[in-house]
């Protein structure tokens, strides 16, 4: 089975997230770029895929800082072929980047597209979905594991509560990865520099990507909340004491 | 061109989902801005009786044996027709996975934006979104002339989408559904045999800060002290250190304990979607940036790790 899984790479949420002077944007001066988890979910589940079943895997992303160690470490579990598209993508939004993957995809004829169900800074939609539409493909999304079976798929789809359907899907289809069917794999560094020597990343230079979802922002900020929680000061001592004093109070302890 | 706001109802083996309620909500709001109607789009087989309580001016009620069991492809074919018989000022879908099936794709089918993760409307037609893990907020005008969104829960709700009156129906037929790419082979219910942590009065929940699975057996601790069970968000999870039926959120269990006690969580809107209504929530997070705190009644910045030995200690002293 071919596989073509374009990734995303997205703030880090560990790092304090501020605001540029615009009052639109997030400033980017300190802004630390990470894979989105659930792409990485994808590429998981596609090296499970092909190690069960045999196939290729193809891991495409958008230039960005710490993309080439990405696509190395995607290699070193069991990638097949690294493509970068790069150019300029400050301004690119996921319908610019869904149609850009596009058309690098259509090439490959991949029988499946796995891509994360969503990043945290989506806001012009979803990758997945727009994909599998430029691309003329059934989508399937919030799936957490997939069966192969001749011309379909079987994928776990998941609804809330842990309720499960399973859905038939026709090939070639898009499916957004909600989670790989293990946690992703860990590859040591000396793996991943062995590889840097001997795999290659392909360039597809793409120029400047304009945003195509047409949703414009007025204003970025941080919640307020309504009422924010009365912080409890001192030593972890004096902290458990009022925990356990708040616990009895309220009646469960 | 119509100023109506369709919401897309969502259901699934007879429920209709609480989102549907929040976008009827969210849908009231926006229908101000330019004086349209609110149009509740209910799609399944012999599902029209899912109708009764939606807060809608009207219903177009689709029937089709197709439409029996969620698709994305026979939902797709759908809503496209009607989109563009009906050309109303937007369409609101469930930030779910329902929802997030449809939105993007029929965005790059029609040509028609799509703004994801919106939480409420304002009157002047403005939608506002959460992004980054609820640590960012973003708003702008809903685009014109037409526009598509997902919306999350927690800014409305249920009751403000919900009617005692039943709204007028019509029906509309279906085309185009042979031929489909996608089918609903079987559904695997949620397992039972563990603890239903929606029915405990207190929960210890845990997150991504717990680190690993060793940690685990602290949080035990700590719950096994206090009586009550371990719950955890999602990335605990997918490590595969406690098993599903303990997830708390979105794709997990809904949860409403007298307190809710957070580990290392930091509030995503997934996870806070399932448990956001418990009734005291005590948050343990280093990050004093956390969303957590934006909704836990008390919070402390001390690394869990130099709490959890001594409040452990202390719970078991206390009883
Ligand atoms: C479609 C979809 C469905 C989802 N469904 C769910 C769901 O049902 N439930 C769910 O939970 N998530 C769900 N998620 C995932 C969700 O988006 C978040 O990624 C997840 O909730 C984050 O979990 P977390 O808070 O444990 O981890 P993180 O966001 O990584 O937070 C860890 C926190 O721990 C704190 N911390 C670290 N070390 C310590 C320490 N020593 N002491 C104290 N604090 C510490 C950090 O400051 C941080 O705030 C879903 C996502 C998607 C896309
Ligand atoms: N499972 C993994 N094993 C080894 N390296 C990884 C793994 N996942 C991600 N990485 C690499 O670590 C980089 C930064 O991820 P993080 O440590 O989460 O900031 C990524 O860009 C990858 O190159």
């Amino acid at each position: 089975m071919k596989i073509a899984v374009p990734i995303k790479f997205v703030p880090d949420l560990v790092e304090e997230l501020t605001i540029d002077p615009s009052g639109t944007a997030l400033d980017t001066t300190w802004l630390r770029l990470i894979i989105n988890e659930l792409d990485d979910h994808a590429v998981e589940q596609a090296v499970l895929l092909k190690e069960r079943g045999g196939g290729d895997v193809t891991v495409l992303a958008a230039e960005a800082d710490g993309v080439d160690d990405f696509l190395f470490t995607a290699a070193a579990k069991g990638a097949d072929r690294l493509i970068k598209l790069t150019g300029d993508f400050s301004t690119a939004d996921n319908h610019a980047l869904g149609r850009a993957f596009a058309d690098v995809i259509k090439e490959l004829q991949p029988d499946l597209i796995l891509t994360g169900v969503q990043a945290h800074n989506d806001l012009d939609g979803s990758i997945g979905p727009l994909l599998a539409e430029y691309l003329g493909l059934p989508y399937v999304g919030y799936v957490a594991g997939i069966t192969p079976g001749g011309d379909k798929v079987i994928a776990r789809k998941e609804y809330a509560g842990g309720l499960v359907a399973e859905v038939e899907v026709k090939l070639p289809a898009v499916l957004g990865i909600q989670a790989a069917e293990q946690p992703p794999r860990y590859v040591a560094y000396s793996k991943i520099r062995q590889i840097m020597g001997t795999a290659k990343i392909e360039e597809r230079p793409l120029g400047a990507l304009e945003s195509g979802g047409g949703v414009m922002i007025e204003r970025m900020f941080q919640p307020e909340a309504a009422e924010r929680a009365t912080m409890l000061e001192g030593s972890p001592e004096d902290v458990a004491d009022k925990l356990v004093g708040l616990f009895k109070e309220l009646g469960t302890l | 061109m119509s100023q109506d706001i369709f919401v897309v109802i969502e259901h699934l083996r007879g429920q209709v989902a609480e989102v549907s309620y929040a976008m009827l909500a969210g849908a009231r709001q926006l229908s101000k801005a330019d004086n349209g109607e609110v149009v509740a789009v209910l799609l399944g087989h012999n599902a029209q009786g899912l109708a009764h309580d939606l807060a809608a001016d009207r219903v177009i009620y689709v029937d089709h044996p197709a439409l029996a069991e969620f698709t994305s492809d026979a939902y797709q074919i759908v809503l496209a027709g009607l989109i563009q018989e009906h050309s109303p000022r937007a369409v609101l879908f469930g930030h779910s996975s329902i929802g997030m099936d449809l939105a993007s794709s029929l965005s790059a089918k029609l040509g028609i934006p799509v703004v994801n993760s919106c939480r409420t409307f304002t009157e002047d037609g403005k939608f506002v979104s959460q992004i980054c893990g609820g640590k960012i907020m973003v708003e702008g005008a809903l685009p014109a002339p037409a526009a598509l969104a997902t919306m999350i829960p927690g800014g409305y709700k249920t009751e403000q989408g919900q009617s005692a009156q039943t709204p007028p129906l019509t029906p509309a037929s279906a085309a185009g559904l042979d031929n489909l790419r996608v089918a609903v082979k079987q559904y695997i219910e949620p397992d039972t045999s563990d603890v239903d942590i929606s029915k405990e009065t207190m929960l210890v929940s845990i997150g991504r800060g717990i680190q690993n699975k060793d940690n685990i057996e602290l949080a035990n601790e700590l719950a096994q002290a206090l009586g009550c069970a371990l719950s955890a968000s999602r990335p605990v999870v997918d490590q595969g250190w406690l098993p599903t039926t303990r997830l708390v959120g979105k794709s997990g269990k809904h949860v409403k304990p007298k307190i809710y006690l957070a580990l290392g969580i930091s509030g995503a809107p997934e996870h806070v979607e399932g448990m956001g209504e418990s009734e005291t929530i005590v948050a343990v997070n280093t990050d004093p940036n956390a969303p957590i705190f934006n909704i836990a009644k008390y919070g402390t910045t001390i690394d869990m790790f130099d709490l959890l030995p001594v409040l452990i200690d202390k719970v078991k002293q206390a009883k």
